[in-house]
């Protein structure tokens, strides 16, 4: 060290410390590149959206399509699920939110809320449709359809049971199954994205 | 290197003096094979040349498959496929690869358990143990990106639910996910790059290996009587050890054997009774097969990450002083990787002053109880996850927990243990006798 009396450090000390600071930034600068190109790339970060046709969809079955590399149900459900789905009292459910990408907020998750609005002039009882994604909220498996202790989805691989309208109901998941922004843009074609 | 006193490497011709003086290559050798070994090894003792031989077993299988696979999400299955029907000799070329890795773990869980029984982990090896805790986990890592690779529909759907692991990490996890794959969901960039680092990651692990051996031969080995070799003199340590080569390595070359004739037994008899036939079918992200369950040897760990559910009154302690950060999907993930971490941690939580488990009458139970908890959740974690099934997981998780945060600190203080030997010369006289170099007054079998 030096030989006056300097209570601060010396010039030395500056030295280091700025070298250290320096190469510290350089490193991390060299590094992010490394790191950022892990994240999604330009192409599959494009917002892709798709047009479905489900006009050979019937009431009680379900299409399931891959869009943005996951599944996505899409059930015309029966009377009878629906009816199901609306009997269930709010204080029942695990996630009270309903997940719903086209509505803003934190609605409450009524089969309402849930459902797909219809097109004009459909003559389908109202909640018929219910498109929603088909990944397990808990580890992402692609749940099994018409199973479950609540006639809804069951997903194989750890025992998450979801009611008729995609809400879960028992096992490890959190979530609702998340609905995407969707929309009839004709009497039999939703637009997914 | 220090340790255990042992004769130096002296070079005698004018060659050897030559090279010795610009590398020391051959002295480095020389003490690495020479190495004073305890001389009361039991068999044991020979899970590290298994699992050494495994990975560069892997590591030149797994060159040679590289050369034949396509990492993309189309051609993936098809060139495994090209590799069992086209590709000369690519089917067992695959089935050594896919079985070497089983291998390699039914090795690492014998030495891991051997090394719990024993008290190798205690002081000073601490660094060795936590240097193989890393090599163990990144084994685990290596050989979950390798199952991936033949695009089936357990490599897709196991994917997607063990990078959904990472996802349950609260704020923060989404963004891990979406980093780690490389988009929304898994596809063609994890492929891409869990090709790449399994073909990376193995050559990590061998280096390690070298640190992990560097360690222990800075130590010297531990041995069943817990007993460290005397050091006061070079001569007394001779008469507690024996040289590696030829003594312990012809002794495990003898044990390699053995578990190679198993293992080529069940390559060449069996190759696929340890996979499942689910990952015989291309990948289809629109179905999940009914029973999903990962490779045999994730199945211990699997079990504890299931076993915390939502009603676990635990789950909802915790979930409600976290204020729900924590839930049950987090709480499952931290427990598993926690699994690993009280292991990892046992050097400090072990209080007895006695090293090996021969020796104390109370730690003997505890741990044949925590190996057969470990089958126990091993067998668990294939079941489904309904009925009687997710309340033996939970009892076996909290098993796995209490042995090392519970039992392994109190047992320190509350147990009596027997005497240890004096020296490693002074057991092994005991158990042999006079022909075989003992002192051992009556035939019969050893008394351990």
């Amino acid at each position: 060290m030096s030989h006056t009396e300097a209570p601060q450090g010396t010039r030395r000390d500056f030295i280091y410390y700025a070298t250290a600071g320096a190469g510290a930034v350089v490193t991390g600068a060299a590094v992010w590149p490394l790191v950022n190109q892990m994240n999604p790339s330009a192409d599959v970060t494009a917002l892709a959206s798709i047009r479905v046709d489900v006009s050979g969809v019937q009431p009680g079955t379900q299409l399931t399509v891959l869009w943005q590399g996951k599944p996505v149900f899409m059930r015309a459900r029966t009377p009878e699920e629906i009816e199901a789905a609306r009997a269930v009292d709010l204080s029942e459910l695990v996630d009270p939110v309903a997940e719903n990408a086209n509505i803003a907020g934190e609605a409450p998750a009524t089969d309402e809320n849930r459902a797909l609005p219809l097109p004009e002039g459909s003559e389908l009882p109202a909640g018929t449709w219910l498109v929603q994604m088909g990944v397990c909220t808990h580890l992402g498996c692609v749940p099994l359809g018409e199973s479950g202790d609540f006639g809804g989805w069951f997903c194989p691989c750890h025992g998450s049971h979801y009611d008729t309208a995609g809400r879960i109901r028992r096992g490890p998941a959190p979530r609702n199954l998340p609905i995407p922004v969707a929309a009839f843009v004709d009497a039999t074609t939703i637009e997914l994205g | 290197m220090s340790g255990v006193l042992h004769d130096d490497y002296v070079p005698t011709t004018r060659a050897e003096k030559w090279l010795e003086r610009r590398l020391p290559v051959v002295s480095l050798l020389y003490g690495t094979l020479m190495i004073r070994t305890p001389r009361n090894l039991n068999w044991m003792w020979v899970w590290g040349i298994v699992l050494m031989f495994a990975l560069i077993g892997q590591i030149a299988t797994g060159v040679v498959l590289a050369m034949h696979y396509t990492p993309h999400v189309d051609m993936a299955f098809a060139s495994v496929e090209h590799i069992m029907r086209d590709v000369n000799g690519g089917f067992m070329l695959r089935y050594f690869h896919a079985n070497g890795a089983s291998l390699m773990f039914v090795a690492v869980y014998l030495h891991i358990f051997r090394n719990l029984y024993y008290g190798s982990y205690k002081t000073p090896r601490e660094v060795t143990y936590i240097i193989g805790i890393l090599m163990f986990v990144l084994m685990m890592g290596i050989a979950f990106m390798g199952y991936v690779l033949p695009w089936g529909q357990m490599s897709f759907h196991g994917t997607s639910v063990i990078t959904g692991l990472f996802g349950a990490i609260p704020f923060v996890g989404e963004a891990i996910q979406t980093w780690l794959l490389g988009a929304g969901a898994v596809g063609q960039p994890a492929l891409n790059r869990f090709f790449s680092l399994h073909f990376l990651l193995p050559f990590v692990l061998l280096g390690l290996t070298f640190v992990h051996v560097w360690a222990f031969h800075t130590t010297g080995n531990n041995n069943p009587t817990g007993v460290e070799v005397r050091r006061s003199s070079v001569d007394e340590a001779k008469r507690d050890t024996v040289p590696f080569w030829p003594y312990f390595i012809l002794k495990d070359f003898y044990a390699l054997a053995v578990v190679l004739a198993v293992f080529f037994a069940i390559v060449g008899f069996m190759p696929n009774y340890l996979g499942h036939p689910d990952n015989y079918i291309p990948a289809n992200p629109l179905a999940t097969p009914s029973h999903i369950v990962p490779e045999w040897y994730f199945l211990p760990f699997y079990a504890i990450l299931r076993a915390f559910t939502g009603d676990v009154w635990v789950v909802m302690a915790v979930d409600w002083i976290t204020f729900g950060i924590v839930d049950a999907k987090f709480f499952g993930v931290l427990a598993m990787f926690g699994a690993i971490v009280v292991m990892a941690l046992a050097p400090w939580l072990d209080t007895s002053l006695v090293r090996s488990g021969r020796y104390r009458p109370m730690f003997k139970w505890w741990f044949w109880l925590l190996a057969v908890d470990f089958i126990v959740l091993m067998w668990v974690g294939a079941q489904p996850a309904e009925g009687i099934y997710p309340y033996i997981a939970l009892l076996g998780a909290t098993y796995w927990f209490a042995y090392f945060l519970v039992i392994l600190p109190l047992l320190g203080v509350i147990e009596k243990p027997t005497a240890p030997p004096a020296s490693i010369e002074a057991d092994f006289a005991a158990h042999y006798d006079p022909q075989t170099g003992g002192t051992k007054q009556f035939a019969g079998s050893p008394a351990e």
